[in-house]
């Protein structure tokens, strides 16, 4: 059984509540960090511990606090990413709900870190019940001297605001977040500048997703280099994996990136297997916009070698024959699911919530749920040249979603194959 | 400032220095010709323009002295500084070429096509930008969104249909009058420019929002079907304003003027905004000092022969399904708001026999 580091006391009794919290152990970061460690030593600690940004790029976490801007005089933010919105994503709303504390906790920390005294949580605005949590256990913690003035007497100030987005995916992307939160329309800016030169309010700023933030709290309590120690090469710590679809058991698992896809799909500790002693067709490991594969690439990789549950393994094969871990959106599809339908209902799912900035995106994504409801119903003749039309628009991912609009093309392109040779044809 | 330091960059094979903080794209315009990538966004007057057509996509297949690798995308140009010993290709890069034609192509994908009743026609950059960069024909065989038209108070309509979305307009309100009115609602393909509860656009600098608008969806109500572009004579003009620099062109047919715009540099940018008093209210011959012919050189229909060789006077030999790869497209765009003919709910190809009445009787179950 794998090791758990954040997950490990959300099932104690109370733990939503700060005096069970404390009781556990909680808030011990804090009293660690800042009245033992500077500032600098934090982000050493960080950077030692290999932490990967949890939201999906998978940008190490150390490095990005490292280049914020410390101008004189002008104040720095800390953002937390709870703008969970990547369909087959649900990781990040399991952790407020069930243990907000760990995350408030992990935003002290950082925030003291990279002397941010205003520090936000800008969360989905479908997560509607979530911000009384969050703003529950940041009273609490204000009123035990964790928030607010001269922090525990260390003359650290703080305070954390929860603030809801409007119910917009591109404003997971940080610096269309950044937008929404200064009150503007969340259309992603150009970087660079990036935020951590010109963010919030033209202020240094940096944007760290609920799990990384969470992750901080352990990095602190038991040291960089022992975090560094669980998982394997550069996927060090734990990782929180929503499993959904077509599993025994969908929720939300920690673990620690040494398991192989095959043990997280049947194993009972993990997935539990297919319902139904049905086989498995394909899958979305890591959200909805990272490639989907089909069940021989899922298991082993190109070359034959097992794929495990990592960063590096996740994504061997590049494009072509692999994936990415992105932010832990588990989708497995049985063989009775269509895998056209499925990818129609994400191109659906993306053009709705496109933002509508850049052309090939505006254009394409309606263009393509429009391709692949006809191909589903079984009309469409020319999808595949229309594909490879919409792929040969590659762009650099300055904004966020034309990513995505190249992994539509390609998916189009890979399920209509992959619907083929399964069909036999 | 005399301190920034100088960069070579090389576009096409062409070497130029530019100061640093120079866009791949503003380098390539000093360069000049075709080398300089389309841009349907970017407005070299209006600050924070640019990012989002993608139109003017350029390969950098060298970063720079230092790290030389390629970059691994087709970047912005319009928002791409260059770097010292940057090599880039824009018409020298095949997959340049490609893209290019694909981002006409999902530009042309919600526009009506109505280039026949479009007061723009003639000096749209959108017609352009087809000609040069896209190819003939269109893939799409679906229902096209359409907008119904919007008078944005007594001197600009708003032609939601044919719009690209460029945001130019957007900056210009901001950033030369003194509140904006107007902007961009809702997001993604049904996003629209609009006031969102039918507002007039009255600062008297509005007007130029239908000068920067690369297409017909910002047209001048003062001149809407009067006439078209290319029978007009463009005339540099100037008066004594005291809102603006009164240099502005005149649009003559005989002695009468038919319109009123700003000038417009080689790029099709304005140089001096505008108001509206000199746009719209003074359209006598008398109320102007002619200065002379002013040369039109990038336009399309105005300067004749632009397209020769290329397109010419030559008619089209093939057929509609021809130039459709052998396809019948399902409909074409409705260029009524509401068409009474050729509804666009209904699949033609799917009706037996030529269309009859009854097929659009929107009465029937
Ligand atoms: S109305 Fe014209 S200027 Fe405004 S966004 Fe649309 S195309 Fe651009
Ligand atoms: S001109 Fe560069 S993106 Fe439009």
């Amino acid at each position: 059984m794998g090791r758990k580091l954040l997950l490990e006391k959300a099932h104690v009794e109370g733990i939503r509540y700060f005096d069970v919290y404390r009781r556990e152990g909680g808030y011990r970061s804090v009293e660690k960090a800042l009245k033992t460690m500077t500032q600098d030593e934090i982000v050493e600690e960080v950077k030692k511990s290999g932490l990967r940004g949890r939201g999906g790029a998978g940008f190490p976490a150390g490095m990005k606090w490292g280049f914020i801007a410390k101008p004189e005089g002008v104040p720095r933010h800390l953002v937390c990413n709870a703008d969970e919105s990547e369909p087959g994503t649900f990781k990040d709303r399991y952790l407020m709900e069930f243990i907000p504390h760990l995350l408030i906790e992990g935003l002290i920390v950082a925030s003291y870190a990279l002397g941010s005294h205003d520090t936000y949580i800008y969360i989905r605005g479908e997560y509607a019940w979530i911000p009384d949590i969050l703003e529950q256990a940041i009273a609490e913690a204000k009123a035990n001297g964790f928030l607010g003035k001269n922090i525990l007497g260390t003359g650290f100030d703080c305070e954390i605001y929860v603030h809801r987005g409007a119910g917009a995916y591109i404003c997971g992307e940080e610096t269309a977040l950044i937008e929404s939160l200064e009150g503007k329309r969340g259309n992603p800016r150009i970087k660079p500048p990036f935020p951590a030169i010109k963010g919030a309010w033209g202020r240094p700023t940096v944007v760290n997703n609920v799990e990384t933030l969470a992750a901080v709290v352990p990095i602190i309590n038991e040291g960089g280099e022992e975090f560094a120690k669980i998982g394997v090469g550069k996927s060090t710590g734990t990782k929180l994996i929503s499993a959904c679809g077509n599993i025994n058991k969908p929720g939300v698992y920690e673990i620690d990136m040494t398991i192989s896809v095959e043990e997280f799909i049947y194993s009972d500790e993990y997935c539990g297997g297919i319902p139904n002693g049905k086989r498995l067709k394909a899958c979305i490991p890591g959200g909805s916009s990272v490639p989907i594969l089909p069940a021989n690439l899922l298991l082993k990789t190109a070359k034959g070698e097992t794929r495990y549950m990592n960063y590096e393994s996740l994504s061997d094969g590049g494009f072509a024959t692999g994936s990415m871990m992105g932010s832990g959106g588990f989708i497995v599809l049985d063989e009775d699911q269509c895998v056209v339908r499925n990818t129609y209902s994400l191109a659906r799912f993306y053009r709705h919530e496109s933002c509508g900035q850049c052309s090939p995106c505006r254009e394409g994504t309606g263009w393509m749920e429009k391709v692949l409801l006809r191909l589903e119903k079984g009309k469409e003749k020319l999808v595949i040249s229309i594909c490879f039309g919409i792929s040969k628009a590659k762009l650099k991912a300055t904004p966020f979603v034309p990513w995505v609009t190249l992994h539509h093309g390609r998916w189009l392109l890979q399920s209509v194959i992959l619907e083929m040779s399964l069909n036999g044809m | 400032m005399s301190d920034t330091p100088l960069f070579k960059v090389t576009i096409d094979n062409i070497s130029i220095e530019v100061p640093a903080g120079t866009t791949i794209l503003n380098a390539a315009r000093i360069i000049g010709g075709d080398v300089a990538p389309p841009a349907m966004c970017y407005y070299s007057k209006l600050e924070g323009s640019g990012g989002k057509c993608r139109t003017c996509l350029v390969e950098v297949s060298k970063g720079s002295e230092k790290d030389p690798r390629p970059m691994p995308k087709l970047v912005a140009s319009c928002r791409t500084t260059v770097m010292d010993g940057m090599e880039v290709k824009n018409i020298t890069s095949p997959k340049v070429v490609d893209a290019r034609a694909s981002i006409v192509e999902f530009l042309l994908l919600n526009h009506p096509l109505d280039c026949p009743i479009c007061d723009q026609a003639g000096e749209c950059h959108l017609q352009d930008l087809s000609y040069e960069h896209g190819k003939d024909g269109t893939r799409y065989e679906f229902q096209r969104r359409t907008f119904k038209k919007q008078d944005l108070g007594k001197y600009i309509q708003l032609h939601m249909t044919r719009c690209i979305l460029c945001y130019r307009c957007v900056y210009t309100a901001d950033q030369i009058s003194n509140k904006r009115s107007h902007g961009v609602l809702d997001r993604g393909d049904h996003s629209e420019i609009a006031t969102f509860i039918e507002k007039s656009l009255d600062n008297n600098f509005i007007g130029n929002v239908i000068d920067v608008c690369p297409v017909g969806a910002l047209t001048d109500k003062t001149f809407r079907f009067k006439n078209r572009v290319w029978f007009l004579k463009p005339m540099d003009a100037h008066r004594d304003c005291p809102a603006c620099s009164g240099k502005v062109t005149l649009w003559n047919r005989g002695d009468e003027v038919y319109r009123v715009t700003a000038r417009k540099d080689q790029w099709g940018e304005v140089e001096e905004w505008i108001c509206n008093d000199c746009r719209f209210e003074n359209k006598k011959s008398t109320d102007w000092i002619i200065e002379g012919p002013r040369l039109i050189d990038r336009h399309s229909v105005i300067s004749q022969g632009h397209y020769a060789g290329k397109i010419g006077l030559t008619m089209p030999t093939e057929t509609f399904s021809a130039v459709h790869h052998g396809r019948q497209p399902k409909l074409l765009m409705d260029i009524h708001s509401v068409s009474e003919v050729n509804q666009t709910d209904i699949d033609l190809s799917s009706i037996n026999g030529p269309a009859h009445s009854n097929n659009f009787n929107s009465n029937k179950d």
